[in-house]
């Protein structure tokens, strides 16, 4: 038995053969024996086959994982239609007698190339395209197709890197999971794979001896085992049957409202902390992004990241949720959550100290730069801001004012945004308090319940001494809930929870007596929760 | 001939779903189509998607649109038209 590690994108257990994927060698003739004008109708007819092929991968594309994801597919045909890429192919047939397919991969290179020195990163990426384009067409024209998954039995696929049209194009009954050597776990093939439940691994070293054997593709553990042993096969089978039987109960769950026996409904949205999380929100089915955590985007950053950069994240994270709801929670450093480059000093009491909004309002350009992304970003889909750790009338009038400055500049500029519906967090036993006055301000609160647990009963989560005196449901915290909804309710809030409580199953029946109108889980726990809301009822009295 | 001048506002600038979307536009019409960058360093028929995107147009650029030959008056109106809906 060998062990080999990787970095999982989704968790799951794929059990069988490998099958080492090798892209088609494109070993083609460079000199054609036949005339310049036979080559090109041989282009032109494999071009015509190209495009059927591409219409069905976005008609497939389409079903599986919605019009946003298929759009690449639409791309790549009007690419392939592009003149002077039809021209540089023709040049070449013409002048150097060449075949149709040497001509082909040639531009296509050429072209990639220039793609691959612009300056822009959107544009860079376009080189993988024109090449992807262009091997399909030389496939088509050498007969050459995708080899691997043309056998029969199903298999583990292990290849260097797949393109978005391989990860579509391959069959799925065949498909068991894949292993790559490249790529990352934000890459649109990664997205693709988790939409479509695949258990995978990326960055994983392997070699040719691997084709044909027996594996255990261990999503959970982020590794592979090559030749298992039979005790870990027997473990793994079952875990697997387990893993399905529990899918199967809730792929049915699919669509369905979250609504109780009697007719109540409420939103249930996902917790994402990553775009990477993003296949696993369309993949559970959530209504919608209740808390996008956008601090990760300066704690992988080795400085402040830029209005771009941000902009390119909540763009691609806006775009795959095609339209459906995403509330992106401002900046949350400090704490616990620490970036060297913010040069923030130590403190006695972080958990009471310069974060959040703080820091925010105080380094206004940071702010104002965050701001400004996620505003473009608007024009893309439905988006919502919300604001953490507020205690004061005041922190939310600023904040908003900083809002309405970068409305008003990207107006200027002649930069599209969109609508942006304003929320804060509600965390602090201030905040409760003073409910009725914020919630004038805003149009939603989001219960942020770890925080607010933690300050109102005066108890670091954190210290194992204290589990003793740890309630979760302490009858004042549900208390500050409660209130929070009632003062929402009164002045046109929707309120919402995104701390862990919301996945407190033992507390749903209480949320939805409360009134709460949404929330927001664990990608992994919507499912669950979705089938609890649709076995309550609430005509019935509580059990108490 | 005539000409037009255009604020980019689409925030990737000219990507490639708009780019492919003024091609086909632009291939239905009986003028020549023209997109200069405002420096004058390039430009490019509309009719080509890979050389439109090759240009590397950002948002809040702003180009110049000339048609030429055909009805162009109304060819001018359409393309502004489309300017305006899709980037």
């Amino acid at each position: 038995m060998q062990v080999s590690t990787g970095k999982s994108i989704l968790n799951g257990i794929a059990i069988g053969p490998l099958r080492i994927y090798k892209k088609a060698e494109t070993q083609t003739k460079q000199t054609s024996s036949l005339s310049p004008e036979e080559e090109w109708a041989r282009f032109e007819e494999a071009k015509e086959k190209a495009q059927e092929q591409l219409a069905g991968l976005y008609d497939k594309a389409l079903d599986e994982v919605g019009e946003d994801n298929a759009a690449i597919f639409e791309i790549h045909q009007m690419m392939l239609d592009d003149d002077d890429y039809l021209e540089a192919i023709k040049g070449i047939i013409d002048t150097q007698g060449a075949t149709a397919e040497y001509a082909t991969e040639t531009t296509g290179e050429n072209f990639s190339a220039a793609f691959a020195a612009m300056e822009d990163e959107y544009m860079r990426a376009r080189a993988t395209d024109v090449k992807d384009i262009s091997r399909r067409v030389v496939n088509i024209l050498t007969g050459q197709g995708d080899a691997a998954m043309q056998d029969d039995k199903p298999a583990i696929l292990v290849a260097d890197d797949l393109t978005p049209s391989e990860t579509v194009q391959l069959d799925k009954s065949k498909l068991l999971g894949f292993i790559t050597r490249y790529g990352s776990s934000n890459s649109h093939t990664a997205i693709l794979a988790r939409t479509m439940n695949i258990p995978a691994l990326i960055g994983v070293d392997f070699d040719d001896s691997w084709d044909g054997q027996l594996a255990v593709l261990d999503g959970y553990n982020h590794c592979v085992y090559i030749d298992p042993a039979q005790e870990l096969l027997t473990a793994m089978e079952e875990k697997r049957k387990a893993d399905l039987k529990q899918e199967s109960l809730l792929q049915g769950l699919k669509k369905k409202p979250n609504v109780t026996l009697d007719g109540r409904e409420i939103k249930v949205y996902a917790n994402i902390g990553n775009t990477s999380d993003v296949g696993l929100v369309l993949q559970n089915d959530a209504q919608g992004i209740g808390l996008f955590r956008s601090e990760f985007i300066y704690l992988e950053s080795e400085d402040f990241p830029t209005e771009e950069q941000q902009f390119l994240i909540y763009k691609r994270v806006v775009e795959t949720m095609a339209g459906k709801k995403v509330i992106i929670r401002t900046l949350d450093i400090g704490a616990d959550k620490q970036a060297g480059y913010f040069d923030l000093a130590k403190e006695e009491n972080p958990a009471l100290g310069y974060r959040a909004i703080r820091i925010c309002l105080t380094r206004k350009e940071i702010f104002k730069t965050q701001l400004r992304a996620i505003l473009r970003a608007s024009a893309f889909g439905t988006v919502s801001i919300m604001f953490p750790m507020i205690i004061s009338l005041r922190e939310v009038r600023d904040a908003k004012e900083l809002l309405e400055e970068c409305r008003a500049e990207l107006k200027k500029q002649g930069i599209a945004f969109g609508e942006v519906e304003i929320g804060i967090m509600i965390e602090t036993p201030a905040a409760v308090m003073i409910a009725e006055e914020l919630a004038e301000e805003v149009q939603f609160f989001s219960l942020g319940t770890n925080d607010l647990t933690q300050y109102t009963l005066a108890i670091d989560r954190q210290n194992p001494k204290l589990d003793n005196f740890y309630d979760p449901h302490h009858p004042a915290v549900l208390r500050m809930i409660r209130h929070t909804v009632e003062a929402g309710h009164r002045h046109g809030c929707w309120v919402g929870i995104c701390g862990e409580l919301g996945a407190d199953q033992k507390l749903t029946e209480t949320f939805l007596r409360m009134g709460l109108d949404e929330l927001s889980v664990s990608p992994a726990a919507i499912l669950p929760l979705r089938k609890l809301i649709r076995s309550i009822d609430l005509s019935k009295a509580p059990e108490t | 001939m005539k000409q037009f001048t255009y604020t980019i506002t689409d925030p990737v600038g000219v990507h490639a779903r708009p780019a492919g979307l003024l091609a086909k536009a632009a291939k239905g019409l009986d003028s020549t189509v023209t997109i200069t960058k405002a420096d004058g360093s390039k430009s490019a028929a509309a009719t080509k998607l890979m050389a439109l995107m090759g240009m590397g147009i950002k948002t809040g650029e702003t180009v110049t649109v000339t048609v030429e030959g055909g009805d162009e008056e109304a060819n001018a109106a359409a393309m502004e038209q489309f300017f305006k809906e899709n980037l």
